[in-house]
């Protein structure tokens, strides 16, 4: 059963009681909150993701809420916990959505160390995996909400998961965050595109969540073969270029982006090598989306 | 089970106690089981225990990946051992690894799966300023700048104060002493010097069986916090089936007696036994029983250790857990100062805590 199947009221009432519990990519996640347009925003951006069954247990359990005393009223805060921790000092209220959504990422590369992490954007075509590796700013949300927009099946805007020496990668579509300027950006997009509220002056700028493909989300448990890894860096007027890069180059780049690579010790590399020696690897430079695209395109094109 | 069942009724105690009982559990008993390990960091040693269990996929995956984070933890720390014995090898090649450094350089199964942090040594008094001195030629800094605060481990303490390599980002805690210089306790180290075993000839060495296992409880009981601790208790109960044979055993008792660290011993084996069901012979309890501590303190320690150990409920702790971590806390500091340096400190402490540090000035 789907999230959607549950109306906003009874959504809003779980989240206040025993907690909404869904499957996110491989995370079996529950969820409490005790606000309005949380539980509007994640009933909108999360309704093709499954509800875990009553014999599932959660390995993740969330709470977004408010603390008590002065704070509940004045200048609302709201704080995020996973059982007992709070990892990151409170949020305006008006910010719960993306701060879960910032708390999951920080419950994935701080405990799912049973995969190989690497912070990287990656779609899928005609089952083959695009990876997008880079730092935050790079312009891969951008890329991945366009790219899944023309069609490809979303994985993950933010985490390449590998858990064996065999060059898959293992989806977790979630909402894509975009940023800033991207939003309207992508809003403009033809095709048919559903982006939740923007969220004004988060510490990334605005922020806006594109609701991820009902298709992807339901093959949330089919993994894909890596292909190509693409290193996309964004740069204000900068000429637009796609240029091949040595798979030594593109392993030391993709460790670099990975959050536990040292951690993994000989596994790490393992499930890494297997990745690039499945692909071809690139560097790209954009300024300009669509460019960047049609760039894409040509060393994606199935040979 | 509820959240708010009896402390040693906690799903992570079960688990350690009996493999069996991952059999039995409810999907609610793992998401506590869950947030017990992470809080406790005792996922990878769960991992080991419940290895012949056939156990849920998701619980697999949790604790293989406590179980890699921890592996991750120990190769550093056996680098961090490869790191240190270069530097000092010239003024004390024969220095002593203390807790998880020794329990991995000796290849113990209960380092395996456990989470590493500090590496801990002990030299000889004598030693301890060439070696200070030697290590922070070679790239450790102290961690610790504050004049006050390094007075009070020079003075008090029985190790220096903290310090950290400045690229590896590792802490290196060097001790003369298995419990602080002001403590109780009154150690005669002479006698745990002299038994230390050298791991390969000319190299690094550990304390003797018996004094691991002792240290062990002593840093447990009287040295800093124990809410938080139940990995230290988890240790001593692997070091006591591990090293159980009846040599053992039977100097156990009186080796503790000897060196003045009976008590610790006991409230050791007591909490062993209770929560983790330590196998411990009839005879070693009756002999500890000359350590054992007046009524009233025992039915305190009885309320408050298995409190503090275990994560008492989600999302926030019980009241009672809180209350009984400070109150273990504050004894921690009596046992290890007497009076009188206690309140100075303590008053200094807090008239710190409300003046502004300089960088907020």
């Amino acid at each position: 059963m789907k999230l959607a199947a549950l109306s906003e009221d009874k959504v809003r009432a779980d989240l206040r009681g025993n907690g909404i519990r869904l499957r996110i990519g491989p995370f079996a996640v529950s969820i409490k909150a005790d606000d309005e347009a949380f539980a509007s925003t994640l009933h909108f951006l999360y309704q093709d993701f499954p509800l875990l069954s009553s014999n599932e247990p959660s390995e993740f359990r969330i709470r977004v809420d408010y603390p008590n005393g002065l704070r509940r009223w004045w200048r609302r805060q709201v704080r995020f916990y996973l059982d007992d921790v709070q990892p990151f000092e409170p949020f305006p209220s008006r910010l719960a959505l993306p701060f879960f959504e910032w708390g999951l990422n920080w419950c994935i590369y701080e405990y799912a160390h049973d995969f190989l992490i690497i912070h990287a954007a990656v779609v899928e075509r005609n089952g083959r995996a695009l990876l997008m590796p880079a730092v935050p700013g790079s312009g891969k949300s951008t890329l991945c909400a366009a790219l899944v927009i023309q069609g490809w099946r979303l994985l993950s805007d933010e985490f390449a998961l590998i858990r064996a020496a065999d060059g898959r990668v293992w989806p977790i579509p979630r909402p894509i965050g975009l940023k800033e300027k991207s939003i309207e950006i992508i809003r403009k997009l033809p095709g048919a595109v559903d982006i939740g509220p923007t969220f004004m002056d988060t510490r990334k700028g605005n922020v806006a969540h594109l609701r991820p493909p009902g298709d992807s989300v339901n093959r949330a448990n089919e993994p894909a073969t890596a292909a190509r890894i693409i290193f996309p860096r964004f740069q204000r007027g900068a000429q637009n270029q796609i240029e091949p890069l040595s798979k030594a180059s593109g392993f030391a780049k993709a460790s670099d982006d990975s959050f536990n690579y040292e951690l993994l010790g000989a596994a790490g590399f393992d499930f890494l090598s297997a990745v690039i020696d499945n692909s071809e690897c690139f560097d790209l430079t954009f300024s300009d989306l669509q460019a960047a695209l049609d760039l894409i395109e040509t060393v994606v094109a199935d040979s | 089970m509820s959240a708010r069942a009896a402390p040693d009724d906690a799903v992570l105690l079960q688990l350690l106690r009996s493999p069996a009982a991952a059999r039995e559990l409810s999907p609610r008993d793992w998401e506590d089981v869950f947030w017990q390990a992470r809080s406790t960091r005792l996922g990878g040693r769960l991992r080991r225990h419940l290895r012949d269990e056939n156990l849920p996929p998701v619980v697999q995956r949790r604790l293989l990946a406590a179980f890699t984070e921890a592996e991750y933890q120990r190769r550093q720390m056996l680098w961090e051992i490869d790191r240190l014995r270069r530097v000092i090898a010239a003024v004390a090649p024969d220095f002593i690894l203390l807790k998880g450094g020794a329990y991995a350089a000796i290849g113990l199964e209960i380092a395996l799966g456990r989470p590493a942090g500090d590496l801990d040594v002990m030299v000889p008094f004598e030693k301890i300023a060439a070696i200070e001195r030697a290590v922070l030629a070679n790239g450790w800094e102290h961690v610790i700048i504050d004049e006050y605060d390094q007075r009070y481990y020079r003075s008090w303490m029985h190790e220096l104060p903290p310090l950290c390599h400045r690229d590896r980002e590792t802490e290196l805690d060097l001790h003369h002493a298995i419990a602080p210089r002001t403590s109780r306790l009154r150690l005669d180290m002479g006698p745990i010097f002299k038994a230390a075993l050298p791991i390969e000839p000319g190299g690094p060495r550990t304390l003797a069986p018996i004094d691991m296992v002792l240290h062990c409880v002593v840093h447990l009981f009287h040295d800093g916090e124990i809410a938080g601790s139940l990995r230290d208790l988890v240790d001593f109960d692997g070091l006591l089936r591990h090293f159980g044979g009846n040599e053992f055993w039977s100097n156990l008792v009186p080796r503790a007696l000897a060196l003045g660290l009976g008590r610790p011993l006991f409230y050791g084996l007591r909490y062993a036994k209770r929560l983790l069901a330590t196998p411990i012979p009839e005879a070693v309890t009756r002999a500890c029983e000359a350590a054992r501590p007046s009524p009233p303190t025992l039915a305190l320690m009885d309320f408050a250790v298995p409190r503090a150990l275990v994560p008492a409920a989600s999302p926030w702790a019980s009241a009672g857990a809180r209350i009984s971590a400070f109150g273990l806390y504050v004894r921690s500091h009596w046992l290890r100062m007497s009076m009188l340096p206690l309140l100075a400190h303590l008053a200094r402490k807090s008239v710190r805590r409300w003046k502004p540090r300089p960088s907020e000035a």
